[in-house]
């Protein structure tokens, strides 16, 4: 397969994906100036951190004058889902070179994780398979950008009412929705979910992390009792 | 000084993102290790899903008539039957929208 025509399957699959970013981009922009930052300082952490909720949370921590290390604990805390992303996706992108890694890392999003993995499963001996994550990721990015930017020169243009923000979870059920009808998958979908609503008030935000341990160390024990049934 | 915070944000981010992809060598990943990881969406996607539907802004638990969680039940019914991205979302958002008018 071409280069450009994997390119554009990574855009086509990420496509319904980036519903809510938009909103949630323009909410970005709108919050980074009401809160205080230029234009300039708002724009530029989409363009360096490139990472929506850690965006949003160090905004706030800042504004409020949290301590610097309060802020950048929590957004390694919000982004440390990544490190797990990571090591799936090594499994891929290996043998690439030194510029690969480095734009495909930068470009990771949940998002562009999802759809990507999908296609690097069902495509791994083909040679440019990681074109398909240059799409998503890159179609990913430049929404982002275009819609902070948007937030920060249009203002509040998206009536709070509407709820766009409902997407955004929405979003995230689609990635797995497929899991739900595996009962094994299922078990660690509600454990994690549980644990993530039980210590969502936890301090610097490390919900996300620590319902994924809960819900990786229950995979563990699940793989390791289906492993001696089956043997 | 917050260009420096900002930079350093950045750095983090990037790392937690380039971690692994450079510095693991697949091969050395153990098939049971590799089984564990492919649970990652499973794991991580819940925590950012379950807060969104089942808790206020505040952090307390909505009430059971609350618009989202019938909302999200209807996508999950649909996106059960269909598996289609777009159908779970617009489904989602329009059912959100309709018992929000009349559950008021």
């Amino acid at each position: 397969m071409k280069k450009i025509t994997v390119f554009k399957k990574g855009f086509m699959d990420v496509i319904p994906l980036t519903i809510p970013v938009i909103p949630f981009g323009i909410i970005y922009g709108v919050v980074g100036v009401e809160l205080g930052l230029s234009p300039l300082v708002t724009f530029a952490m989409s363009f360096i951190i490139f990472a929506g909720s850690s965006q949003i949370a160090f905004v706030q921590l800042y504004t409020a004058g949290a301590s610097p290390l309060v802020m950048i604990s929590s957004v390694l805390a919000i982004n440390s889902r990544h490190f797990l992303y990571s090591a799936v996706l090594a499994q891929y992108l290996n043998k690439l070179n030194l510029y690969w890694k480095i734009l495909l890392s930068y470009l990771m999003t949940d998002q562009a994780f999802s759809v990507s993995l999908s296609y690097f499963k069902k495509n791994q001996k083909k040679t440019f398979s990681h074109y398909h994550m240059l799409g998503s990721g890159f179609t990913l990015w430049l929404l982002w950008q275009i819609s902070t930017l948007s937030g920060i020169v249009l203002g509040n243009v998206i009536p709070e009412a509407l709820g766009l923000e409902f997407a955004i979870p929405l979003t995230f059920l689609s990635l797995i929705i497929a899991e739900l009808k595996k009962y094994d998958h299922l078990l660690i979908i509600i454990i994690s979910g549980a644990i993530s609503l039980v210590t969502y008030n936890f301090p610097l935000k490390v919900y996300i992390i620590l319902s994924a341990f809960v819900g990786l160390v229950a995979a563990f024990i699940l793989t390791t009792k289906y492993k001696e049934i089956s043997e | 000084m917050i260009w420096f915070w900002i930079l350093i944000a950045g750095l983090v981010t990037f790392f937690t993102r380039y971690s692994m992809i450079s510095f693991i060598n697949p091969g050395s990943l153990s098939n049971k290790t590799k089984k564990i990881l492919t649970y990652v969406p499973s794991a991580v996607f819940p925590a950012i899903i379950f807060p969104a539907v089942f808790l206020d802004k505040q952090g307390l638990l909505v009430s059971v008539d609350n618009p989202q969680i019938w909302a999200f039940g209807i996508a999950i019914i649909v996106g059960y039957y269909s598996k289609n991205i777009i159908f779970i979302i617009t489904s989602g958002l329009v059912s959100f929208w309709l018992f929000s008018y009349f559950m008021n």
